[in-house]
C-alpha cells in the first residue's frame, strides 16, 4: 500500500508539473515534449491502477501518433521561433486575471463536487458489466468491445476514416504550371497530328507557327 | 493520505482539467498550444472515467475512454490540418493576429 501511494504521488506530481509546463513554456517544441511526458506518466498511472490495456493504447496512440504529429507540425511551421510570451504581453493583458479567476472557480467547483460525493451502496451490486478478476483486462475489454459495443466500434472507425479524408483534402495542394509527362497523350498521338506535308513555294519558304 | 482512493484520482483529474482550461484562457500567442491544452482536458476526462471504472468495478468507463481516445486523435489530426492550411495562407499562427472574423 505504501509503494502504491509513493508511485501515485510521484507520477501525479510529474503529470501536474509537466501539464503546467505545457502551457507556460516559451518554446513550443518544449511544450510538445512536456505533453509527451504528461501522457507517459498518466499511462503509468493507468497501468498501476489496473487498466493495462488503456495505458498501453494511450502510449501508442498519444505518444506514438498524436504527439509526433504535433512535433511535425511545430517543426514544419517554424513557430518555435515565435516566442510564447503571454506573461509579458504588452497592451492587452486583461485576459490573464480573468482567465486565472475563471479557472480557479472551475477547480474549486470540481473539488466541491468530489468532496461531497458518495457511492450509493446498491450501485456496485447493480452493475451489468462487472470486471471479472479471473481474466486479464485486455480479455475482458475484448469480450465486451466486440459484442456489446460493436456498432459504436464500427462508428469510431468511420470517424477515423472521415478525419483522415478531411485532413488529406484540407492540406492537398494542386500546383498549377508544373509540366508533367502524360503517357496517355504520348501513346495516343497519331502520325496525322504530328507530321504535315507542305508544298514549299519557291523563293518564299514556309512560316512555321508554334 | 497513505491510502489512495477514488478521491485522489479525481483530484488529479480536476487539477489537470483546470490547467488545460487555464492554458486555453491565458495563451495568446500560439494556436498549437491551445490544441495541446485541449488534449490535456481530454486526458483529465480519461483519468476520471478510468478511475471510476476501476473503483466501482464496471468496465463501461474503460470502453468509453477508448472512444474518447479515438475522437481525440481525429480532432488533433483535423485541427493540425486546419492550422497548416491557415499558416500556408497567412504565414502566421499567432492568436492575436487571427482576427479576420472580428467585426
Amino acid at each position: 500500500m505504501l509503494a502504491h501511494s509513493i508511485f501515485f504521488y510521484t507520477f501525479s506530481l510529474i503529470a501536474i508539473i509537466s501539464a503546467i509546463m505545457v502551457t507556460v513554456s516559451k518554446n513550443t517544441v518544449h511544450s510538445v515534449f512536456f505533453l509527451i511526458l504528461d501522457f507517459i506518466s498518466i499511462s503509468c498511472l493507468f497501468i498501476m491502477i489496473g487498466a493495462e490495456f488503456l495505458g498501453m493504447i494511450m502510449l501508442i496512440v498519444y505518444v506514438g501518433a498524436v504527439a509526433v504529429l504535433f512535433l511535425f507540425v511545430v517543426m514544419m511551421l517554424n513557430v518555435a521561433q515565435q516566442k510564447n510570451q503571454w506573461f509579458s504581453s504588452e497592451g492587452s493583458s486583461k485576459h490573464i486575471p480573468i482567465g486565472l479567476i475563471i479557472s480557479t472557480i472551475i477547480f474549486f467547483e470540481l473539488i466541491i463536487v468530489i468532496g461531497g460525493w458518495k457511492f450509493k451502496p446498491d450501485l456496485v451490486t447493480s452493475m451489468s458489466l462487472t470486471i471479472d478478476q479471473n481474466i486479464s483486462n485486455t480479455h475482458s475489454i475484448g469480450y465486451i468491445l466486440y459484442t456489446d459495443y460493436i456498432h459504436v466500434f464500427q462508428l469510431s472507425g468511420m470517424l477515423l476514416l472521415v478525419a483522415m479524408i478531411g485532413a488529406i483534402v484540407l492540406t492537398f495542394r494542386q500546383r498549377t504550371g508544373v509540366k508533367r509527362q502524360s503517357y496517355f497523350n504520348q501513346i495516343s498521338r497519331e502520325r496525322a497530328d504530328g507530321v504535315e506535308m507542305i508544298e514549299v513555294p519557291r523563293n518564299k519558304g514556309v512560316k512555321v507557327d508554334d | 493520505m497513505i491510502d489512495i482512493g477514488l478521491g485522489h484520482y479525481l483530484t488529479l483529474g480536476a487539477m489537470i482539467f483546470t490547467i488545460g482550461v487555464a492554458g486555453i484562457f491565458l495563451n495568446r500567442k500560439n494556436v498549437i498550444v491551445i490544441l495541446m491544452s485541449i488534449e490535456l482536458i481530454l486526458l483529465a476526462v480519461n483519468i476520471n472515467l478510468v478511475s471510476f471504472s476501476i473503483f466501482i468495478n464496471d468496465l463501461t468507463g474503460q470502453i468509453f475512454t477508448l472512444f474518447i481516445l479515438t475522437v481525440a486523435a481525429a480532432e488533433a489530426a483535423i485541427g493540425l490540418a486546419i492550422i497548416v492550411v491557415y499558416y500556408r495562407n497567412s504565414s502566421t499562427v499567432d492568436v492575436e493576429k487571427i482576427d479576420s472574423l472580428k467585426g
